[in-house]
């Protein structure tokens, strides 16, 4: 019985992570947690819970640090690649 | 199996890795869940999506955000206290291509640097700034800013800022925006992801602004900083939204073309045209062959005030430069300018000058014994030390240092002239080191003194200086 792949998954760079939980509280549909163990300074970093992901990049925007979030979605059908506003990144409609 | 592509990830606008603290050179010096970070992603995110990357300056301020140039891979200075939108003028002046960003704290903008902020915007200069507003002095363990609530905690305000003795909150935003020159004035808060959002598009547009020339643009961004406030990262945010919007209201305040102005700006004219320097250009701009030998050589100043210390550097520098050499010309104004000495480092190099601080200079040119006593130590190993009398003081020794000592008050005063002692040195330094020539140092004298009598004194000054030395190198018989 084959689930449905998730639209999204996003991976975190423990060592940058700094623990604070924005990323946890920001996510809408509540698929991060803390790790249950410290990081080597001393801080239990954020971890995706490997479901539930839909690739909005929101806990991107929330989080403090430039590379502790990366955010991955599936890839659009060729022709929907590129937007005509010229804007590179995909911002999540808010 | 789907197909992934990234969507968000580190921008390429921020280093690899910052150069700072060796244990700590993959995340910033920020504390857990500041503002300034997720600040300083949006304002990459735009530099990189909008390619201008390579052609930015951004300007940091003191307080936390003084090392914004650890991470930001653009150019990067870094401002006194408050100074970011004076220096911020200059770099857009001079440089009218660039993107220039001034970054401020509340403390920063908002108190000691009031004037500057409200004159740069004042005056439509046409760069953006990010005005990073977390209602407390941080970098300094939480005194009271400007823009500190009413009724909110510091540690200058213990009992709670109260409006009848320290005022209420400026509101920075409103106040520029009653200014004639600025176009785009918005205030936003980053206090959930709505806002947040808001907030991207905010800077976006303001660099936007700048980058097709329209004018002034402003965002005042309301940022936790929860370390100050001892809350955790998400209580901060929930207090930026519901303490801090409240107060500051979350708009845009201005949203319009620059008021036209007759007569244009002013025109752009190269600083060696402005200053009428048409006619040393050639000296200046064409490198001169390196003549024989060393040509790299730190220098020294020192002595009392009115000895022509600092001139004597300058003069240095400026002969320096003619030679087709890279300088640079420090006065020091340390804590003992109290006891009316002076002191000034010079370079002159043939590379370009790193610091212009010189901790170990090759040449010490001591004016007085006690210049001599505080910096003969310094010297390297091979250098030399000129003192400005005819013997060391009785118990004083310098180890590997060639020592050469110059009554230059003296000579100076038998040329009736006791001022021109400086001139003297340099004569000195001449004929020791061979770095500079003579006549280059005739000729710069020949342009900055006016009256042909006393480039007559300062001639024959450095001319005793080298026969001094010539002489002095003569074993006595
Ligand atoms: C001329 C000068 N005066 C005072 C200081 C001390 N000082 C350093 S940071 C700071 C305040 C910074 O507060 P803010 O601009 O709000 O930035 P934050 O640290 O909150 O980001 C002060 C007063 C200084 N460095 N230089
Ligand atoms: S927001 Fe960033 S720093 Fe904070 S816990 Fe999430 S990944 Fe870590
Ligand atoms: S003290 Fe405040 S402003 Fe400074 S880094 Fe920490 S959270 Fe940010």
């Amino acid at each position: 019985m084959a689930a449905v792949p998730d639209r999204g998954y996003v991976t975190i760079d423990t060592e940058e992570c700094k623990g604070c939980g924005l990323c946890l509280e920001a996510c809408p549909p509540r698929c991060l947690e803390f790790e249950p163990e410290l990081n080597a300074y001393g801080v239990r970093p954020a971890r995706y819970l490997g479901r539930g992901c839909t690739g909005c990049g929101i806990c991107f925007y929330a989080c403090p640090e430039p590379g502790a979030i990366t955010v991955y979605r599936v890839a659009p059908p060729p022709k929907s690649a590129g937007t005509a506003t010229g804007e590179a990144s995909h911002a999540p409609a808010l | 199996m789907s197909d992934y592509q990234v969507v968000q990830s580190k921008s390429p606008v921020f280093y690899n890795r910052y150069e700072r603290k060796s244990e700590l050179q993959h995340q910033t010096h920020y504390c857990s869940g500041c503002g300034h970070g997720i600040a300083h992603k949006l304002v990459a995110e735009a530099l990189s999506d909008m390619g201008l990357q390579d052609r930015t300056i951004f300007v940091s301020p003191v307080g936390c955000s003084v090392f914004a140039y650890y991470y930001f891979d653009v150019g990067n200075v870094q401002a006194a206290h408050g100074r970011t939108p004076a220096v911020a003028t200059a770099l857009k002046r001079a440089r009218p291509e660039s993107i220039v960003i001034a970054y401020q704290g509340d403390g920063d903008l908002a108190a000691i640097g009031t004037a500057e902020i409200l004159h740069a915007a004042n005056r439509g200069e046409k760069f953006t700034v990010f005005f990073v507003n977390n209602a407390i002095y941080g970098m300094t363990g939480g005194q009271m800013a400007p823009t500190t609530l009413v009724g909110q905690t510091s540690t200058t305000t213990p009992w709670g800022r109260r409006p009848s003795n320290e005022g209420f909150p400026l509101h920075m935003a409103e106040l520029i925006a009653t200014l004639e020159a600025p176009v785009y004035v918005e205030r936003v808060a980053l206090c959930d992801n709505k806002n947040i959002m808001r907030a991207r598009k905010a800077v976006r547009k303001a660099i936007e602004l700048q980058r097709d020339g329209v004018g002034f643009s402003f965002v005042e961004i309301l940022s936790p900083c929860p370390t100050i406030w001892k809350m955790t990262p998400n209580e901060a945010r929930q207090w930026v939204a519901d303490k801090m919007v409240p107060v500051f209201p979350v708009s845009v305040f201005r949203d319009r073309k620059p008021p036209a102005i007759e007569n244009g700006g002013p025109r752009q004219i190269s600083v060696i045209e402005l200053l009428g320097l048409g006619e040393f250009s050639p000296a200046v701009e064409e490198p001169v062959a390196p003549r024989s030998g060393r040509r790299n050589l730190t220098i020294k100043i020192a002595g009392f005030g009115g000895q022509g210390v600092l001139l004597l550097g300058q003069v240095l520098a400026e002969i320096g430069l003619r030679e087709g050499l890279e300088v640079s010309w420090l006065p020091s104004y340390g804590p003992e300018m109290r006891s009316g000495s002076a002191h000034c480092h010079v370079c002159l190099s043939t590379e370009p000058v790193g610091s212009p601080l010189v901790e170990h200079p090759d040449v010490l040119m001591a004016m007085n014994e006690i210049s001599l006593r505080k910096f003969a130590p310094q010297v390297v190993s091979g250098g030399v030390v000129i003192y400005n009398r005819d013997a060391l003081p009785a118990d004083f020794a310098v180890r590997q240092v060639r020592v050469s000592c110059v009554p230059a008050s003296e000579l100076a005063d038998q040329l009736g002239a006791a001022k021109a002692a400086n001139m003297v040195m340099l004569g000195a330094l001449i004929e020791l080191t061979h770095v500079l020539p003579r006549e280059q140092a005739l000729a710069v004298l020949e342009t900055t003194l006016h009256d042909g009598a006393l480039l007559e004194i300062d001639r024959r000054a450095i001319d005793a200086g080298i026969d001094f030395v010539r002489k002095a190198a003569v074993p006595a018989a």
